[in-house]
């Protein structure tokens, strides 16, 4: 099968110390969330949470120590993940900075850039959203029409984005821009550029959206002539869909791509021995979950190699999605609204809502399994 | 075993499968024909004995070795009965009994033996204690999907007994069949998505269309699932002994058993009429993942074992039992 290899990993020597660190510190801060708060997981938003996250060396733990990163492996950061989706932590405000805008500007920025935002999202002062989705583009995001036209000592930008998730309780975000038209209609993949956008520039409105669960988890932004100073274009002019390609590839690798709705199943479990089909149910469901595992290790494993495992890491998401997304209505079946414990029901409503994102957010599945045919071959 | 070494076993195995097996020694092997020549090929390599150590002649390589030959085997539908030898060879090592050289039928419980009726030896196992008899078994009948020459051990004297962990049998059976059909899988993908490329409908391929692509899509998923599932448990075998590796064995029976029924589905699907017929191969492939799910315990069965011991461990740790298993 074409190239897709997956190589088993060990988690570092470290995880173990690691781990008991990360649960005595979130059995302590976790102890008030609410169902609804670990329905989001990584979609919450605690900015107190995050600092005290930050505080404690977790977040740009693999950057650079000259950016206040701490230096350590990949893999010892796929294990601080994992500890906090396991218990659905509300990780957003620092985890779209840790996990790409971040290693994006380090990868990409200027000196200039890197000590000016780094150390601030390391400090869990800085978060960002994400600035791809506009209203006519969603998956044919090439398509986009937001602009930014260069101006003396910088760029206005014009347009919208929408959903963008966390928008008006975050700091900054990347957008990717037009900069310069097509040169031709099939060439739209040219001409787009990435910024350090701050979301609180004038002529830059967030208005927030309200979801089916009913909350204000995602926004729609309008930008009416906001200028953008030269210093905050990332990387190459022209160069941003090859950019947020391999931006992509870190957005899709993590092990969130499966676990959004573990905690379910952990908080479900006590209750499930009164029922006699939960057995196999809860095998099969495990079964999985250990086999999403490895593979999601084996993704982080190429990316500690230095790696851009983006092929890879399409499949694994689009597996863990179908998994985390049928993980709350297959328990549904095992419920018994007399039995089972009301916050655990109420776990149940708010992911099965939520579940419908898990396979939208971050590359529909249609596009997922569109990506991982061409890797087959198939024309 | 190295990984280079590993690899050039791989290399030589692939090959020898390449060279000598392929739809007709299937077909022969249902029609009760036994490969003789591919058989003393694979003696020759001393595969039979390899997972015994090398005081009892063998190759002493581990069960991480013997998943990766194993899928091997699977992508050529093993038209032999040499992971079950191998098994059986194995189990009687590990009971301090010297494995013979030639087949070694291998009879788990009542489960019938492959290719009984050619067996110089059998290593039955009943409960914890395995027994080497001579063989062969008794002339029985054939495997359901498969059609392979499968017979019964039948009572007999026991040449030597020894004594075996919980479930020796069952597990090393599940790990073998878990292995084959990962190894299966990704041959049937391979020629799904070729025919997908040649076969033309109004105009054009049919890997073309969008509906067939998300279908292979998906068939992809679970071939990659099965392959570090079946990997995921030899590395744990490999480590811990087959009764240490419970959980990762049976995850992967589960995770294989399903993956076999969805890709089976998938690449009849896409190959449509054609892959009904008999001549075509691909229910060579296809009739064995079917056969292998089911023997050594269905998914449903291993589901229930790891199910109903997380449910007796409860909520409190299932997130640190499962993170833990490798991190002790
Ligand atoms: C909860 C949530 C949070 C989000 N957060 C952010 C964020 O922070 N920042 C951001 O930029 N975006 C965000 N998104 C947007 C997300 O990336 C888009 O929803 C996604 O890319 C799909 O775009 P769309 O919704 O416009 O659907 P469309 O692209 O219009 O697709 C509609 C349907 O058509 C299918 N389809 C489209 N094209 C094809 C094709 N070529 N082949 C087959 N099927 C196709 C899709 O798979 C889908 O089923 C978020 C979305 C959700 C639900």
């Amino acid at each position: 099968m074409g190239a897709l290899r997956f190589d088993l990993r060990d988690t570092p020597p470290e995880a173990p110390a690691l781990r008991a660190e990360l649960r005595a510190f979130l059995a302590d801060h976790g102890r008030n969330w609410s169902p609804t708060v670990r329905g989001y997981s990584w979609m919450g938003f605690d900015r107190d949470f995050s600092r005290e996250v930050a505080k404690r060396g977790w977040v740009g733990m693999t950057w650079p120590r000259t950016y206040g990163g701490g230096e350590r492996t990949a893999l010892e950061r796929y294990v601080v993940l994992e500890e906090m989706l396991a218990v659905g932590a509300p990780v957003g405000a620092h985890w779209i900075g840790d996990r790409q805008s971040g290693p994006l500007i380090l990868r990409l920025g200027t000196e200039e850039q890197r000590r000016d935002f780094l150390p601030r999202i390391v400090n869990g002062d800085l978060a960002f959203a994400i600035g791809l989705s506009e209203p006519d583009s969603g998956s044919d995001l090439a398509s986009l029409r937001t602009r930014a036209t260069k101006v003396p000592g910088g760029w206005r930008i014009d347009g919208r984005k929408v959903w963008t998730t966390n928008a008006h309780r975050c700091d900054f975000m990347i957008a990717l821009l037009r900069t310069s038209p097509p040169p031709d209609p099939r060439a739209k993949h040219q001409g787009l550029s990435q910024f350090l956008v701050d979301l609180r520039s004038s002529g830059l409105t967030i208005r927030p959206i309200l979801d089916l669960v009913g909350e204000e988890g995602f926004n729609e932004i309008t930008f009416d002539n906001v200028f953008v100073p030269d210093s905050l274009l990332v990387g190459k002019e022209g160069n941003g869909w090859e950019q947020a390609t391999a931006e992509l590839a870190f957005e899709r690798a993590g092990p969130e791509r499966y676990l959004s709705s573990l905690p379910l199943l952990t908080a479900a479990l006590d209750d499930l021995r009164a029922e006699p089909a939960a057995a196999e149910t809860v095998g099969r469901l495990l079964a999985r979950a250990g086999t999403l595992r490895q593979m999601s290790l084996a993704v982080a494993g190429m990316l500690q190699d230095g790696q851009t495992p983006a092929r890879e890491a399409a499949l694994v998401k689009d597996a863990g999605n179908d998994y985390e997304q049928a993980l709350p209505e297959t328990l549904r079946n095992l419920f018994d609204p007399d039995r089972t414990p009301a916050e655990v029901q109420e776990m149940q409503r708010v992911m099965t809502m939520v579940a419908r994102s898990y396979s939208l957010r971050g590359g529909t599945r249609e596009i997922l399994r569109g990506i991982i045919a061409r890797q087959l071959g198939l024309r | 075993m190295s990984d280079e070494l590993r690899t050039i076993l791989l290399e030589q195995v692939d090959r020898l499968l390449a060279d000598n097996a392929g739809p007709d020694l299937l077909r022969a092997n249902e029609r009760g024909i036994w490969p003789e020549r591919l058989w003393a090929e694979a003696e020759a390599l001393g595969l039979p004995l390899a997972l015994a150590p090398e005081a009892m002649g063998g190759a002493g390589l581990g069960w991480d070795d013997a998943v990766a030959l194993w899928q091997v085997l699977g992508r050529h539908a093993a038209p032999l009965p040499l992971g079950e030898s191998m098994v059986a060879a194995a189990l009687l090592a590990e009971a301090g009994i010297a494995p013979p050289s030639g087949l070694i039928g291998l009879a788990v419980g009542s489960a019938p033996v492959a290719w009984g009726r050619r067996a110089g030896h059998l290593a039955v196992l009943q409960g914890r204690e395995v027994a080497l008899r001579a063989g062969p078994a008794g002339q029985e009948g054939r495997a359901g999907y498969a059609r392979d020459p499968a017979d019964a051990a039948g009572p007999g004297a026991a040449l030597a007994t020894g004594a075996l962990p919980a479930d020796a049998g069952l597990l090393a059976g599940a790990l073998l069949n878990a292995a084959r059909i990962a190894g299966a899988l990704e041959a049937v993908l391979d020629m799904t998505v070729e025919y997908a490329n040649t076969r033309k409908q109004f105009g054009r391929a049919i890997g073309g269309f969008q509906a067939v692509q998300q279908l292979l899509a998906r068939c992809a998923g679970e071939v990659a699932s099965a392959g570090v599932a079946a990997a995921t448990a030899g590395r744990a075998a490999a480590r811990r002994g087959l009764a240490g590796a419970e959980f990762e064995i049976a995850s992967a029976k589960v995770v294989c058993g399903e993956a076999a029924g969805t890709g089976a589905e998938i690449v009849h699907q896409v190959h449509a009429a054609i892959g009904f017929t008999d001549e075509h191969a691909l229910h060579l492939f296809t009739r064995r993942m079917w056969e292998w799910r089911d023997g050594f315990g269905a998914e449903r069965v291993w589901a229930r074992r790891i199910g109903a011991a997380a449910l007796a461990r409860g909520g409190d740790v299932l997130w640190a039992d499962l993170t833990g298993r490798d991190e002790r």
